[in-house]
């Protein structure tokens, strides 16, 4: 089995230790372990001379990083104006009250975590809402039972 | 043998040596512009705006940061106009509800009461938690800079933007260098803070949500 130092280095080597790739260093452990940790970050940070200090503030800055553990399902929910305007805070509380869970948290059971963003990029598609990969828009109340149901 | 520059400064001739900023060329001629983020000892941040001036060129005007804008051959710069001023006293106005807590002191107050800024316009519209700091970042950068050490730094954004220690290096670093104390522009990180241990803001209390 590979530590942390050996996964970090795998990756941290792919991008030449270039220190500009910070972001995408990070994105590309978290893919792999699906939140950020302490020992992680500290081990970016030496692997690329970067401060840690530094890393904490590009991690904590960027809402699609997490420094908690998340559940294996991760839902987002577009609070951005398009979809505002086309009721994304019903979607929002309909999500919520599916999940049990507020945006920010996790399931106890670790299946799901919740977040909403303030843009998914695709406004046209408002209002929407993100599971893992999948993208699901033009949402109505019922959808969203229906799309989170084949998650459970 | 560096290039002289003659520029404006205030209706004053003033010569300035090739890639020093304006407000190193002011300074040396003796006039006074305003700063909150700037050190002698760090680069230039230009995150406060105080040091705003007026540029003319070619019968138009422009208004810069100081701190971080290079001088030209024949510019004009005037340090002091209505349009500086307002500029100036909207700064104050905006930073002034982050210090509410310990009230508006120090070079603030002093800025505050120079350029009129009534230091309670914005307060009942401020919604995030006043934390008497103003993220300059001369603490962050003067511990990356000047100490090396990097034990201080910024987490978060917007309105949840903090500053914040980590207690592996603070507890490393801090106890004999405490240098970030005297460059704190509003006091805080001397005032909250208690001999070698952090535990007002440290990386901890921000991820567990309690600042």
């Amino acid at each position: 089995m590979i530590g942390i130092s050996g996964i970090v280095s795998k990756i941290v080597d792919k991008y030449q230790e270039d220190r500009g790739m910070l972001i995408q260093i990070l994105l590309d452990v978290q893919s792999g372990l699906g939140w950020l940790p302490k020992e992680v970050l500290t081990e970016v940070g030496k692997q690329l001379g970067v401060p840690l200090t530094r890393v904490y503030q590009v991690a904590t800055y960027y809402k699609v990083f997490s420094l908690a553990p998340r559940g294996r399902h991760l839902v987002r929910v577009c609070m951005g104006t398009a979809c505002q305007v086309r009721g994304s805070p019903l979607i929002r509380d309909r999500v919520q009250q599916l999940l049990g869970i507020e945006p920010g948290e996790t399931s106890s059971d670790m299946k799901f975590s919740f977040e909403t963003v303030n843009c998914l990029g695709c406004c046209a598609m408002g209002p929407m809402m993100t599971v893992d990969d999948g993208y699901h828009g033009h949402l109505t109340i019922p959808d969203v039972e229906e799309a989170l149901e084949k998650y459970k | 043998m560096e290039k002289l520059i003659s520029l404006e400064i205030d209706g004053k001739e003033v010569k300035a040596r090739e890639g020093m900023t304006v407000l190193e060329a002011a300074k040396e001629a003796g006039i006074e512009i305003p700063t909150l983020c700037y050190h002698e000892k760090l680069e230039p941040y230009g995150a406060c705006r105080i040091c705003s001036v007026e540029v003319e060129r070619g019968g138009r005007t422009q208004v810069v940061a100081s701190c971080g804008y290079p001088v030209e051959e024949g510019m004009k710069i005037k340090t002091r106009s209505e349009r500086i001023d307002q500029i100036r006293k909207t700064i104050i106005e905006l930073i002034a509800p982050s210090l509410s807590d310990g009230g508006v002191v120090g070079k603030v107050r002093e800025l505050a009461d120079e350029y009129g800024a009534d230091t309670s316009v914005f307060m009942s519209t401020f919604k995030a938690t006043p934390t008497r700091c103003i993220l300059c970042g001369q603490c962050v950068r003067y511990c990356s800079e000047v100490v090396a050490a990097n034990a201080i730094g910024f987490v978060g954004r917007g309105v949840e933007r903090r500053v914040v220690f980590l207690p592996e290096r603070a507890s490393r670093f801090c106890p004999t260098c405490r240098e970030c104390y005297e460059v704190c522009p509003t006091g805080k990180i001397a005032a909250e803070t208690d001999g070698s241990i952090f535990p007002e803001f440290s990386i901890d209390d921000f991820l567990s949500g309690k600042m």
